[in-house]
């Protein structure tokens, strides 16, 4: 429906102008200085015209990524929509091609393909998973295309061609394990974690901060993605009484785990022992069920309760855009990070250009982002905050800590290259 | 590995995970045995099983949010009609699907593979474009929620012994039906030889449609009753196809006796290595002794030792 009202909008606006010879006589002005104004801003031939520029859009919107990935599309659209309401990038308006990854890496290697060469767009807002991102890496970097990814991550990776807006492991992990000894006294962990890179390679990280700091893991263990059944791993949980459940389970296993957790008689508010997710936000609670996770914590960037103007008027304009029942995760607020920092890394530039962009992002500064301040790093990653959250069962988190300072992003934490 | 406990909390600790044992034996029994009705009854291999048992899981949502919005009084006991609304909506779906797509490709047991994955896609978009991507939370009544203490550290959960009644009340009732009453025995003999079923005058096309549909109906009730232990979005059917075609075919396709003895054998299996090993190795070992015995094996654990 959309493409068709932009079509037909489209020729009418072209039809007006032709209509008149003097207008048509501008137009031809208007082409022939406009490439050489064009070529400033642009040298290597993206699509970006006078008054327009191409941007993608690269998400699973089918397949089982779509219940994640959703709300990010939804954020990328809701900036671009604001960007282009205070004027557009450089007096240009975005446009936004989406493609649909399909929830299958190749399929999203290839869209992303798409995008860059025959679209020639001049930043990719997109992918998810880790997965997705490490199909689209080559691409991206071959192609010498620019892509802005949301989701909290392993880390050990730095591209060229990435701005990660999402936080990386040890910005997510140290933080909440900290506070958690601080405040709660922990002194033994149990790890636990779906079976792939993200949750292994961050229960890695955890592990060693744990065992740095002189307090005890009493267990790790990993169950297949889409595993249902957890009672077994519960009880080894009681038997083993850790202070603190450090819990990685990502998509419909998280559900089980959790619903599970409370059939087996683990009150999660009386604390004994306290659960410290970093995988469930806000989005994720809405399939748990807000009663179902009543008294975990979690420790991520942002909250949808965060009480600052900034995230208020976030939260009212996604509202207003996308409904009023909907919920906003930290993924889908880093989300919203990229075209912003896109943006103004491109008027700091003064260019379109992919390498031009990519010298000025480092030091690029947002003071309009719904969690608060963040700055890139000359590593592609933001400086940060990281918050603790309460969960409530009305499905949203209660802050109850925030890191005094933003914490640097470090990719590559010593001992894990 | 258990030097540091107390006999008592070793004892409380094995009977908690024997119960485990049990509850996952019953949810895999559940199932299971639409499928199983299904494959074995009629040869037809069900891709879009995990779906139907979706289906019964999204009328469970319907049900708690109409009831809940409606008629609040009745919320403590919404979770028993909305079984049984979940059996009729996915046996309803799955006739109309046996009657639009199955019925043409019985002589095609390969292509009914491909046509009811292609089902299940279509399910599965659909539940997206209805119900929306994101996963969505059933409330169940207070009641269903957590544990019976039976000590300090035995605690049994309240939805585990929930599906181990169901699972008990639909097994007898399958039993009932498939072995003691006429539709039963009709159906029975469809399967042993359709052309003389025919012959002396049984409908063989209501027979096939009735138990295809009774198959998705119990699939339906399954979904219905996951909502307390999973997750309900598009995709989360996928989430049991797998176990459930492991117990179906390591059981013996034709013969219900065999899923619930391959439910029971996987399940303890599964449970107590989950215990001393790490849930994927647990998976990795159960998949591996599984194919072991098949290789010996190929007709499953139970078989007809009939000629044909």
């Amino acid at each position: 429906m959309r493409r068709l009202k932009d079509l037909i909008e489209n020729r009418l606006s072209r039809r007006s102008v032709l209509s008149g010879t003097a207008a048509a006589a501008m137009l031809v002005t208007a082409g022939a200085i406009a490439p050489a104004y064009a070529d400033d801003v642009n040298t290597t031939g993206l699509a970006v015209t006078e008054d327009t520029v191409k941007v993608g859009i690269l998400h699973s919107v089918t397949g089982t990524m779509a219940i994640s990935e959703t709300g990010s599309v939804q954020a990328e659209k809701l900036a671009i929509e604001q960007i282009n309401a205070m004027g557009g990038v450089l007096g240009r308006k975005i446009e936004f091609i989406q493609e649909d990854g399909g929830s299958d890496w190749p399929t999203f290697a290839e869209k992303a393909k798409k995008l860059l060469v025959s679209d020639k767009v001049a930043a990719v807002f997109g992918c998810w998973t880790s997965a997705s991102r490490k199909a689209v890496l080559p691409v991206f970097e071959q192609y010498n295309g620019m892509l802005y990814y949301p989701t909290f991550y392993e880390g050990l990776e730095q591209s060229p061609n990435v701005i990660y807006t999402g936080q990386e492991a040890t910005q997510q992990i140290i933080a909440g394990i900290d506070w958690v000894a601080k405040e709660k006294g922990a002194k033994s962990f149990y790890l636990l974690g779906s079976d792939y890179i993200w949750p292994r390679t961050s229960n890695k990280i955890a592990r060693k901060h744990i065992e740095k700091l002189g307090m005890k893991v009493v267990g790790e263990e990993y169950y297949p993605l889409g595993h249902t059944q957890f009672n077994s791993v519960i009880n080894k949980i009681k038997l083993k009484k850790p202070d603190v459940i450090y819990a990685i389970v990502v998509g419909g296993s998280n559900v089980a785990f959790y619903k599970q957790l409370k059939a087996a008689g683990i009150d999660m508010t009386k604390e004994k022992p306290v659960l410290l997710t970093i995988s469930v936000t806000e989005d994720e609670i809405r399939g748990i069920g807000g009663e179902n996770i009543d008294g975990a914590y979690a420790a991520m960037k942002y909250f949808q309760s965060l009480d600052n103007e900034n995230n208020k008027e976030f939260v009212a304009a996604f509202k207003e855009k996308w409904g009023d029942d909907i919920v906003i995760g930290d993924v889908t607020q880093a989300a919203y990070l990229g075209p912003w920092l896109w943006k103004a890394a491109v008027e700091k530039a003064g260019s379109f250009d992919i390498d031009k962009v990519r010298l000025a992002s480092p030091g690029i500064e947002l003071t309009t982002a719904p969690e608060g301040y963040v700055r890139v790093h000359e590593n592609h990653h933001l400086w940060s905050k990281t918050r603790i959250g309460l969960a409530k069962p009305d499905g949203q988190y209660e802050l109850v800590y925030e890191t005094a300072d933003l914490m640097e992003p470090d990719p590559f934490p010593e001992g894990y290259q | 590995m258990f030097a540091d406990y107390t006999w008592t909390e070793l004892g409380s600790i094995f009977a908690m995970q024997g119960f485990a044992g049990l509850i996952l034996f019953s949810v895999f029994v559940l199932m299971a045995l639409g499928l199983a009705i299904i494959f074995g009854q009629m040869g037809v291999i069900n891709m879009a099983h995990g779906e139907f048992m979706i289906l019964g899981a999204y009328v469970t949502y319907l049900c708690s949010n109409f009831v809940e919005a409606f008629i609040p009084a009745l919320f403590g006991v919404y979770f028993f009609f909305a079984m049984i609304l979940a059996f009729f909506a996915a046996g309803a779906l799955g006739a109309l699907v046996e009657w639009s797509l199955i019925r043409h490709l019985y002589r095609r047991p390969l292509d009914t593979l491909l046509a009811t994955w292609g089902l299940s896609l279509i399910l599965q978009q659909a539940y997206r474009s209805i119900f929306g991507a994101r996963e969505v939370g059933v409330t169940l009544p207070n009641w269903l929620l957590g544990s019976v203490p039976l000590s300090d550290i035995i605690e049994i959960p309240i939805n585990g012994i929930f599906v181990m009644v169901l699972t008990l009340v639909i097994a007898v009732s399958v039993y009932f039906l498939m072995f003691r009453s006429r539709t039963g025995m009709q159906s029975r003999a469809v399967v042993q030889n359709r052309v003389m079923a025919g012959a002396v005058g049984i409908n063989t096309e209501r027979v096939d449609r009735m138990t295809f549909a009774l198959g998705c109906g119990i699939a339906g009730v399954a979904g219905s009753a996951f909502t307390m232990i999973g997750s309900t979005g598009p995709t989360a059917g996928q989430l049991y196809i797998v176990d459930t075609f492991l117990i179906v075919v390591f059981g013996g396709a034709a013969s219900l006796l065999g899923t619930i003895a391959s439910s029971f054998a996987i399940s303890q299996a599964q449970s107590t290595m989950e215990f001393f090993l790490s849930g994927s190795m647990a998976k990795v070992l159960t998949l591996l002794t599984v194919v072991g015995i098949l290789m010996l094996r190929p007709e499953g654990l139970f078989s007809h030792k009939i000629r044909r």
